[in-house]
């Protein structure tokens, strides 16, 4: 079993891709970038699948803790951090979701950067961010998952900063960083909390130890206050209520950028780092439903915003926040498997979302908003066709991937073990939401007349290397949920059961928090009715029907509509002033304090006056001091006499002493 | 002759008198000549202390600081004779405070 036994080579091949990229790309042509860039990712991505053949062939008793050790990295008393991968289930399909996507991107920003300065840069940034995620889902410690996790975080930066003198990008790319910074704070007190409780970083020795806990009562235990600390770091990672902020603006990036890291891999890592941690989350039922609420929020609160954005881009930022909280939403009630079914479908139709839009921006010249758009269709026929299935996947039409993950969850909340009907209302609101939402985008973009100057845009579909990914992510936005279908009819869950081993292995005796496969009885037939006619699939047609009747039927409907709300059509329109207040509550008095105390007072006051105190003492005392040197030479007589006398005086004085 | 019948205080007083007729000679002077005197003077005191003491205490270290003290005291008359030469060569005149243009 080679790559196995070998898995450093799947997260090295992309480092050596950036290191070469990074250190030589600039002398290189493209094709010679894009054989390196693509290549590592080609060849990582051979491995992993060459490393999921190998580890479905395993015996059951060697997993779910297969570990690889490499190196001691740190020791320090009982401290020890070891260089540890890991593979189980959830590895596997994380691994399978990074590598798969980021190839996809890789090979879609060939043709999408072509025309751009610093293409080295960009593949060199691409791939060691691949190498840092990888990192992040292989690691087998909290330590090693930390440094992809602040890895991913610094290339996401350098991404979205990517046009680097675009002020508003190095803003963004700013705020981004430092967003995702307030919740890494709660991150690492909560790891140092996890070593203090457990005294090991080690997922397994950590799962072994809280296995033999019970669940903590309703309260801010031990266990709860450590969950709710790494959950704060995962709001801040997968942009959640309060900390989403910094990923609309984060799509001043590149648009395969938004794609692969703010939309399939990077945000997820919360949703991961959650599912991962899901023996000591079990066990804290507070955290648990914080988890579940931050999340139903999360989802009903974007989708909301995304209802009247207009840049093509952010109306899909908010998508994703939306779609994170169900993730989280999921991870909340138990069902960590139907978190990252979402997680994995998410990944390819918001990928596919992303780099169509991408896409349409290339065919528009660069211009991102929906009101100059229109009647896109027959131009760019690949594109319309790749993303309107990824909007019927996220709208969850049933049949597309979106439906069986989305369904999944919604039925977590409804019927499982932590079922909470207000949450579910939530969800299934936003569900109705974001179907208005994804098809009001598509009629917008891709119907109605053109809006646009058709003499000054020329409109063209864009080359094979972003065509075809596109439909490589349609045919996976299509069946990515298949592994579900048998479910309709009463059979079972195959991806739920294939995650059964992580989720099972320390969970809770009492709270059964991973469902089995569903156990419902009635006929075939009467379960697929049901599934077909659920209230996610009825508000899901709604959405659909209501975006028709806005923007195909009667255009006029919506200027009436905000006319007549304009209170809360303003509100929404300005994404509920949350960055105003932000900036009010925040940005501003921490500006004021760090001018007028930190600056003028601490810096200039106390810090530079006593350095320039120093040096004037010095100056003042000098210059008094030099006009001894008066050039009298009788004077420098008196004062040898003077001193002479003094050393005299004070010789006599200490002999007396003495004696 | 009999030394030990002088005591030392007295070879001490008058040392302490040169030396302070030196000393005020030195601060008070204007002719650079004079004030080198005066320092010659001074020395000297300082060497008649010095076989003073040499005697009253049967050692002989303080003749060796005596020869010392002439040997570096020629020296400086050598050195500091060629600078009064030069000064005047240059300045036209000897008087200290007229030559004070080395200063801040």
């Amino acid at each position: 079993m080679p790559i196995l036994d070998h898995l450093w080579i799947i997260v090295a091949l992309p480092l050596l891709g950036s290191a070469i990229n990074g250190l030589l790309g600039k002398k290189f042509s493209k094709p010679v970038v894009n054989a390196v860039g693509i290549g590592a990712l080609t060849l990582a991505f051979v491995s992993a699948v060459e490393a999921v053949r190998e580890f479905a062939q395993l015996p059951a008793d060697q997993i779910p803790f297969l570990t690889k050790t490499y190196f001691t990295w740190i020791h320090a008393g009982i401290f020890q951090v070891d260089y540890r991968f890991q593979v189980d289930q959830l590895t596997v399909v994380m691994l399978l979701v990074v590598t798969g996507v980021a190839l996809l991107v890789h090979i879609y920003s060939a043709g999408y950067m072509a025309h751009e300065e610093g293409y080295y840069r960009f593949f060199s940034y691409l791939n060691l961010f691949v190498f840092f995620m990888l990192n992040l889902v292989l690691a087998a410690n909290v330590i090693v998952m930390f440094v992809g996790w602040e890895g991913v975080g610094l290339c996401s930066y350098l991404l979205v900063g990517f046009w680097f003198l675009k002020p508003s990008a190095i803003s963004a790319g700013k705020k981004a960083f430092i967003t995702t910074r307030i919740g890494d704070f709660g991150f690492t007190i909560g790891i140092m909390l996890l070593f203090w409780t457990f005294h090991s970083v080690d997922y397994k020795t950590i799962f072994e130890q809280a296995n033999k806990l019970a669940v903590e009562p309703w309260g801010l235990g031990t266990l709860t206050v450590i969950c709710i600390l790494l959950f704060v770091g995962a709001a801040g990672k997968s942009a959640q209520l309060p900390l989403y902020v910094w990923l609309p603006d984060a799509m001043e990036g590149p648009t395969p950028v938004s794609a692969l890291i703010h939309a399939a891999t990077m945000v997820t890592a919360g949703v991961y780092m959650v599912a991962r941690m899901n023996p000591l989350f079990s066990r804290a039922p507070l955290a648990m439903f914080i988890v579940a609420l931050i999340g139903a929020l999360t989802a009903f609160f974007a989708a909301t915003i995304g209802l009247l954005q207009t840049d093509i881009k952010k109306v899909l930022a908010y998508s994703t926040i939306s779609q994170l909280g169900y993730m989280f939403l999921a991870c909340g009630v138990g069902a960590y498997a139907s978190g990252v079914f979402h997680l994995m479908t998410h990944a390819f139709f918001k990928g596919l979302l992303f780099l169509a839009a991408g896409s349409v921006i290339h065919a528009m010249g660069g211009d991102q908003e929906m009101p100059h758009m229109g009647g896109l269709r027959t131009k760019i026929p690949i594109t319309f066709w790749t993303m309107f299935i990824a909007t019927f996947a996220i709208a969850g039409i049933p049949g597309f991937a979106g439906f069986f993950s989305k369904d999944a969850i919604l039925e977590a909340v409804k019927d499982g073990p932590n079922a909470n009907f207000w949450l579910w209302l939530l969800g299934v609101v936003a569900a109705g939401m974001t179907s208005f939402y994804m098809f009001r985008l598509i009629f917008l973009t891709f119907f109605g007349k053109p809006r646009y100057d058709e003499h000054k845009v020329h409109v063209h579909e864009s080359p094979a290397s972003m065509t075809g990914p596109l439909v490589v992510l349609a045919i996976l936005s299509t069946v990515g949920g298949w592994f579900a279908a048998p479910k309709l009819v009463g059979g079972p869950d195959h991806f739920t059961n294939f995650l059964h081993p992580v989720f099972a292995a320390y969970a809770p005796e009492s709270g059964a928090a991973v469902p089995e496969a569903a156990a419902e009885v009635g006929s075939p037939a009467m379960m697929l009715f049901h599934a077909l006619t659920g209230w996610p699939v009825i508000v899901g047609l709604l959405g659909l029907a209501l975006a028709w009747w806005f923007y195909i039927k009667s255009p006029d409907t919506p200027k009436k509509l905000a006319q007549s709300l304009s209170g809360p059509y303003k509100l929404i329109h300005n994404k509920y002033y949350v960055d105003e207040i932000y900036n009010f509550l925040i940005i501003a008095p921490l500006l004021w304090i760090s001018t007028h105390v930190l600056w003028h007072f601490v810096d200039e006051g106390v810090i530079d006056g006593t350095v320039n105190g120093t040096a004037r003492v010095a100056r003042e005392t000098g210059s008094h001091v030099r006009e001894l040197q008066s050039g009298n030479t009788r004077s420098y007589a008196t004062w040898v006499v003077i001193g002479g006398a003094g050393v005299t005086v004070l010789m006599l004085g200490l002999w007396g002493m003495v004696r | 002759m009999n030394f030990s019948v002088i005591p030392i205080s007295y070879y001490l007083v008058l040392s302490a008198v040169l030396f302070g007729l030196g000393m005020v000679a030195f601060v008070f002077k204007r002719n650079i000549i004079t004030i080198f005197m005066a320092i010659e003077l001074m020395l000297n005191a300082v060497n008649l202390a010095f076989v003073a003491f040499a005697r009253a205490h049967n050692q002989l270290d303080g003749l060796v600081f005596v020869f010392f003290v002439i040997v570096v005291a020629a020296a400086e008359a050598a050195v500091g004779l060629a600078i009064v030469i030069s000064v005047y060569v240059n300045r036209q005149t000897l008087n200290i405070e007229r030559i004070n243009l080395l200063k801040f």
